[in-house]
């Protein structure tokens, strides 16, 4: 009975989540505060039940982490953080900048809204997952329970504050800008801590780049983090705000991280647990090195393309050149960009026929948990 | 404490997101609390009325068919549907609507954005924006005619050539010339930013980089 009352609570939520984002985009309507991600664009009317959808959900995975006894593995507290961190910024954003503010202060709060998005949603459960995942793939344990320690109280307290630097030079007032610049930097060299750590358990172990896929997956995009996080650190400050804001630098640095640290890392889950899932090995290794290929490498020139063509941006604009300039001259980089998001997309296709083969194969069940999959 | 559910949950979860939302969130919130909020009958300006009245005569038919007189309060109702297109349609996407105090901004569009501008309830949800694929248009207001606008929003290519932005038919009933009530209220509304300004429209003040066409 347990069991089925918590199918019903997530087919539930997720239910509730999509036929209101559903209805309210078919309606046409918007609220308008722009995240670089996704979720504040649903209509006013979608918000409570979204919200709904968020509280079950929180429930639902929450119950299990409650009854657990004893010290709890860092996972556990990354996952709980996002829980409720997610309900409260889904209230904060949407209700918040509508309703209870407006003009300037409103701003900051879209701005929080945008980051928390990101910083208390993705973040805590990506590498909630990873510090789950990676210890088993590689059968070590994480190299310092002190760093992850380190890493998540730095991320709970830092990433919250750092919202207003989606909005800088606006009216808010600046000694809140100048505090989300600071916040910012120290959150990176937390995340930095946090990088160091999985490396570190890495150590040692570097032929399982080669060897195991999910591994190169979630290792793959650690480096991307470590990059986003020192380009994230160099260009929340006002010295590079004046010439990148607006531009499709952020545009760059935004698919870095989500597709190349956090899809990534997905990417790595789903190839280590569809063979378990459907008990038969996978179809072909080919597609599985072709889907990464693809991604890595098309993910990694539109990050180079868009941040270089955000600097051209940036100056054109500031010259005070017609605006024809700056959009004649990014053509050849859109273009390009869309090559390598082809290329990111053929690496999905490539898994999407992977996996229908391997649905198609023969079962396999196993006494062995662990088919191999390198 | 810093294992335990309680105080993950509680001082991560809930008391850190708290302390962030109290000094970024209610700070800015309480500073700005005594300003005044505009209504959007409030924040029709005769500015406004100029360019309200002349879209009733440039374009008789559709502006009679959808408002009848332009009086300020059809100028209030255009507003308010315009910025809900504004809005539904995404062009808070590609525009932003506030000017920075660098990069030679306030050269290129006006004088930089301060917070009483944004005190209206045409700013519920704020709409600074956070990329430029076109202009800055907190100062578009009175720029350009109400003619532009139109072809621009019908179909951009024919006004600025090679222009990434799409083309709006719907807001048309099938050609330029004959804009129906939400593109009537998309131009006002457009033509109303930066209306507010002392110095308006700001144009006047423009130097083009030599040679340049504008």
């Amino acid at each position: 009975m347990h069991a089925a009352a918590d199918e019903s609570l997530s087919v539930l939520c997720d239910l509730c989540r999509l036929a209101g984002s559903r209805a309210g985009h078919r309606g046409g309507h918007s609220d308008g505060a722009r995240p670089s991600g996704g979720v504040g664009r649903n209509a006013d009317y979608v918000d409570p039940v979204a919200q709904l959808g968020l509280l079950l959900v929180a429930i639902n995975f929450m119950g299990p982490i409650l009854r657990a006894k004893g010290p709890l593995y860092v996972s556990l507290w990354y996952f709980m953080a996002a829980f409720v961190w997610t309900f409260l910024t889904y209230a904060m954003g949407n209700f918040i900048p509508q309703y209870a503010a407006c003009g300037t202060s409103a701003g900051a709060v879209a701005g929080l809204f945008i980051h928390d998005l990101v910083g208390l949603f993705v973040t805590p459960l990506g590498w909630g997952l990873m510090y789950y995942f990676v210890p088993i793939l590689l059968k070590k344990p994480i190299w310092s329970h002190g760093l992850s320690l380190v890493g998540f109280w730095g991320i709970a307290f830092f990433y919250p504050l750092q919202g207003i630097h989606h909005f800088l030079y606006t009216p808010i007032p600046m000694f809140l800008q100048y505090g989300a610049v600071i916040s910012t930097i120290a959150v990176e060299f937390v995340v930095a801590t946090v990088v160091v750590n999985f490396f570190g358990t890495l150590w040692g172990s570097g032929r399982s780049i080669v060897d195991n896929m999910p591994i190169r997956w979630f290792y793959t995009g650690m480096v991307f983090y470590f990059i986003t996080c020192l380009q994230c650190a160099l260009q929340v400050t006002m010295t590079f705000q004046a010439l990148i804001h607006f531009t499709d630098w952020v545009v760059g640095h935004a698919h870095l991280v989500m597709f190349g640290v956090f899809s990534m890392w997905l990417l790595g889950i789903m190839t280590y647990l569809m063979p378990r899932i459907l008990e038969r090995p996978w179809a072909s290794k080919t597609l599985l090195e072709w889907h990464f290929w693809l991604s890595a490498v098309g993910l990694f020139v539109m990050f180079i393309d868009l941040t270089l063509v955000g600097i051209l941006q940036g100056y054109w604009w500031s010259s005070l050149q017609p605006w024809e300039v700056s959009t004649d001259g990014s053509r050849p980089f859109w273009i390009l960009r869309v090559f390598a998001g082809l290329a990111m997309f053929g690496g999905q296709l490539c898994f999407l026929w992977n996996i229908l083969q391997t649905c198609m194969s023969p079962r396999q069940p196993s006494d062995q948990p662990q088919p191999s999959i390198a | 404490m810093f294992e335990s559910k309680a105080g993950v949950m509680l001082i991560g979860g809930v008391g850190f997101f708290l302390l962030a939302f109290v000094s970024n969130a209610l700070v800015p919130i309480f500073m700005y609390h005594k300003m005044p909020e505009l209504t959007i009958q409030q924040s029709v300006n005769d500015n406004l009325m100029f360019q309200f009245e002349d879209l009733s005569q440039r374009f008789p038919e559709p502006f009679k068919q959808a408002y009848g007189e332009p009086t300020r309060e059809n100028a209030a109702k255009a507003l308010e549907l315009g910025r809900k297109i504004y809005v539904g349609e995404g062009c808070w996407h590609c525009h932003s609507q506030f000017v920075r105090p660098v990069s030679n901004e306030s050269k290129r569009y006006g004088p930089v954005s301060k917070s009483i501008e944004y005190q209206n309830e045409l700013q519920r949800p704020v709409m600074f924006g956070t990329r430029r694929v076109g202009p800055d248009l907190s100062r578009e207001g009175g720029r350009r005619s109400n003619d532009w606008q139109a072809v621009h929003f019908f179909r951009p290519q024919s006004v600025s050539p090679n222009s990434p932005m799409p083309e709006y038919p719907w807001l048309f009933d099938g050609d330029a010339s004959k804009p129906n009530e939400r593109g009537l209220a998309l131009m006002t509304y457009v033509q109303w930013l930066g209306s507010w300004l002392e110095s308006y429209p700001y144009y006047e003040d423009y130097i083009p980089v030599e040679g340049a066409a504008r």
